[in-house]
């Protein structure tokens, strides 16, 4: 029997706590369990109105099962196809200022200003929300569909920018290596070290995006930037539930195939 | 003791694993499992804790027919069966004694297990185990920092932690050194022999094998082609066991790692 | 890629005639899609509005500068109720997706065939419609406030939460589960001695990522009436107070800023 085992056995054991400092794991527990407390607190629920809405929360459900397609048919068809069109033409659009912003924004190939001009860029179109930037353009370039395509476009950038940078500056460390190795020039080392790997990432990530640009323009017409949102707006200020429940199920609809077949499409590409 | 009986497997892709194996293993007998990629060893093994359900045949523990029994019983029984993993199988994100522990989950209820509140009977075994492994300065670590033969020895204690009958071991040293692989081989036949416990021990490293073990079973294709000690395995049993390959180097390194331990 | 035979002389080429027609096929079918797209934008915008937009922005511009930073005083219970309906939004998600992704997953579902669709159905609804209608929606339901913004946030992140966890539980390593198993631990044992610890890691990635987004689309919910900052910024767009705006959206900007640092440095503490 080692002097080891002599300490341990006889004794209770404890699981290692996962904050080793006990003071700071009472602060975190203590702070969290405050911060519960005003929070719920907070919330002022009127019960009374909320019970008298599970009412029409039923309906609106029950909507579900005949959902109405015929009765403004014009209106939804128009805000669709509105929608679709903003979400492929912002994700086209998307894609091809992304690239050079991309490339910009990669710090292994890009030059310092340049890096820093593309990152401020990728920055704000993260950092606001789409409905934000909406607002703001709506207010600027007027009500319709070019505001929530512009909208589209802007956040497509962010996104696509970014992690085209990253991947480049992933595959650099490892790809292009060889490449350089060869004694490749700048640009022969770009268009076959680089750009062979990272297009089929690329193409997933552009099929990806313009599922979530789809999902965007839904809502982007809520405030006035065209899309199948302002539709359902409508149908719900009105209380026409069958009509927004039939809006609803085209959206999950489209969702879906959208989804199903960027799957596919990526399962291929990669 | 254990017994098998007609013990067939068929898999749903259609491969018959086994076919028709009847096995004995008496009390604190170690057995090694050889035999080539695909023969049905690891199906076997866990056909005989039914984490494979045999396609017809029994298993029999102590008198019990496991290949009977409902879920309950069949954890009750699974208590009594040590498993022991090629890849350890250890819970890489839990602690070494947690994963120690793990073993007794089939004597304590859930909320104990859920809430780390084992027995101090449970506790103070599992620190015995570890000390007789030379691991109980780990105890605290997490699984996933250990290396490869400390893994394989926690696996060990979880094993015996569960005061088994018998043992069973899929290849335990398929992962480790030459080195490490012995002292694990050794470990586990010193083990067996102290608790009086039946194993079987699957392996491809057919020298190790005959260095520690007292009987080997080879199996081909799903059925008992070779059964006897390990001197009797020849060239010519391992041809009909392997298929048409140069044995003599392999036979000669048993000699001469016989000799390197007798000289110890 | 194929190697064709060209008089007698091997000649390479990235594709084969076939693969070649395809992508041509398939750059022509993209070309006039986007044409027709930007065709039907264009048809129903009015482009006197375009071509005077630098102007109207200049002007916005220049009211919206400088802030009002006295209006800051009334934005604090807005900016707190938006963290709130954020926070407890995320919990109240994460408290229902996890049973839902237990369900989803083909390897801890009770039923593949009965349960597991109708998991996935819960997962796709939830989804596919951004949190901004369900506030919508709830507020049509149960009321204007916070309460209808905590809810929508809360329906949504369920299915994004429960996709993530779901697809996690389906990666865990089945021998470690397998090796519970075969102690004799029973079914709610092996869920918290086998899979639970594999999951975990992805658990808190998961909650602090959709926090960080709750952060950001609760501040947007006050628009449609659920609640948050977004009440004042809708409040000062209507009356086209533009300085107000601009600190708001400030104010947004560094909520945003700030629970990005957060959600970075707590990830990076547990992972
Ligand atoms: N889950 C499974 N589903 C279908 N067939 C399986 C499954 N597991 C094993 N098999 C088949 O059963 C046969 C025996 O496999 P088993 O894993 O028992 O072999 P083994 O002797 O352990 O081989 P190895 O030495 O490579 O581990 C093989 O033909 C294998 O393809
Ligand atoms: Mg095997």
């Amino acid at each position: 029997m080692s002097a080891a085992l002599d300490a341990r056995v006889g004794k209770p054991w404890k699981k290692p706590p996962f904050i080793a400092s006990s003071a700071l794991r009472w602060t975190m527990i203590i702070g969290s369990v405050i911060y519960l407390v005003l929070a719920i607190g907070s919330f002022d629920v009127n019960w009374a109105r909320v019970y008298r809405g599970l009412d029409r929360g039923w309906q609106f459900f029950v909507a579900f099962t005949h959902p109405d397609f015929v009765s403004r048919a014009g209106e939804i068809k128009v805000g669709m196809i509105e929608s679709v069109v903003m979400a492929l033409a912002s994700t086209v659009v998307g894609i091809a200022v992304s690239i050079p912003i991309g490339l910009g924004a990669a710090r292994n190939i890009s030059v310092l200003p340049i890096y820093l001009v593309c990152r401020a860029i990728v920055a704000i179109s993260r950092a606001l929300n789409e409905i934000v930037v909406a607002i703001l353009l709506v207010a600027i370039f007027g009500f319709g569909p070019l505001a929530g395509f512009l909208t589209l476009s802007f956040a497509t950038i962010g996104f696509l920018s970014k992690l085209l940078a990253e991947e480049i500056e992933d595959m650099d460390k490892v790809q292009a290596e060889a490449v350089r190795a060869t004694g490749a020039t700048w640009l022969q080392r770009y268009v076959f070290g680089i750009l062979p790997q990272v297009i089929p990432r690329l193409i997933g990530l552009s099929i990806y995006r313009l599922d979530i640009n789809f999902r965007e323009s839904a809502v982007l017409g809520i405030v006035g930037a065209g899309g199948i949102g302002a539709t359902l707006n409508t149908s719900f200020d009105r209380y026409e539930f069958d009509t927004a429940a039939a809006i609803l199920l085209l959206i999950i609809g489209t969702v879906m195939v959208l989804e199903y077949l960027s799957g596919i499409i990526r399962a291929r590409v990669q | 003791m254990l017994r098998l009986e007609k013990l067939t497997k068929v898999y749903k892709t259609g491969d018959k694993a086994l076919s028709d194996v009847n096995l004995e293993v008496p009390k604190g007998q170690v057995l090694a499992l050889i035999g080539p990629s695909g023969a049905g060893k690891s199906t076997m093994i866990r056909c005989i804790n039914r984490l494979v359900e045999p396609t017809s045949g029994t298993v029999t523990l102590d008198g019990v027919e496991i290949s009977k029994l409902g879920a309950g019983g069949l954890r009750r029984e699974r208590r009594r069966m040590g498993m022991i993993f090629q890849e350890y199988a250890l819970v890489e994100r839990l602690s070494v004694m947690e994963n120690v522990l793990s073993g007794r989950l089939g004597y304590v209820g859930f909320w104990r297990s859920f809430l780390r509140k084992f027995p101090q009977s449970d506790v103070d075994e599992a620190f015995r185990l570890l000390d007789r492994v030379g691991l109980v300065e780990m105890a605290d670590k997490r699984a996933d920092e250990l290396s490869g033969g400390q893994r394989q020895r926690v696996g060990i204690c979880r094993a015996l932690i569960q005061d088994p009958s018998v043992l069973l071991v899929d290849e335990p040293t398929a992962s480790l050194d030459p080195k490490t692989s012995r002292q694990i081989m050794r470990l586990i036949v010193e083990l067996c022999e102290e608790r009086d416990l039946a194993a079987i021990v699957n392996i491809h490293d057919v020298a190790l094998a005959q260095m520690f073990v007292s009987r080997v079973v080879g199996l081909e294709k799903g059925t008992v082609v070779f059964d006897g000690a390990p001197e009797e395995l020849t060239e010519d049993v391992l041809t009909r066991i392997y298929g048409q390959e140069d044995w003599s180097e392999t036979i000669q390194k048993v000699e001469d790692d016989d000799e390197e331990d007798a000289a110890k | 890629m194929a190697i064709s035979t060209n008089d007698g002389v091997k000649v390479w080429q990235r594709r084969d005639r076939n693969g070649q027609l395809k992508l041509w096929a398939m750059w022509l079918v993209g070309t006039a899609v986007f044409m027709w797209s930007w065709q039907q934008i264009s048809s129903v915008t009015t482009w006197a509005f375009f071509w005077d937009a630098p102007r109207i922005a200049a002007d916005i511009g220049g009211r919206a500068v400088p802030p009002r930073w006295s209006y800051m005083d009334q934005l604090w219970e807005p900016l707190w109720d938006t963290l709130n309906i954020a926070t407890l939004g995320t919990v109240m998600a994460l408290m229902m997706a996890v049973p839902v992704a237990f369900l989803a997953a083909r390897n801890t579902t009770p039923s593949a065939m009965f349960i597991r669709p109708i998991a996935l159905l819960i997962i796709v609804s939830s989804r596919s419609i951004n949190s901004l209608i369900w506030a919508l929606l709830l507020v049509k339901i149960i009321g204007p406030g916070i309460f209808a913004g905590l809810i929508a946030i809360a329906i949504r992140s369920i299915g994004f939460c429960a996709k993530l966890l779901y697809e996690a539980i389906e990666e865990i390593d089945e021998a470690q589960v397998e090796a519970i198993t075969a102690t004799g631990a029973s079914r709610w044992q092996v869920m918290a001695y086998g899979i639970v610890p594999q999951v975990l890691p992805a658990f808190a990635g998961i909650s602090v990522f959709r926090w960080d987004i709750n952060l950001r689309e609760s501040t947007v919910l006050g628009l449609v009436g659920a609640g948050g900052i977004g009440l004042q910024l809708q409040g000062s767009l209507n009356t086209l107070a533009w300085p107000q705006v601009s600190l708001i959206l400030i104010i947004i900007l560094l909520a945003v800023i700030v629970s990005e640092w957060v959600s970075a440095k707590v990830r990076g503490a547990i992972i």
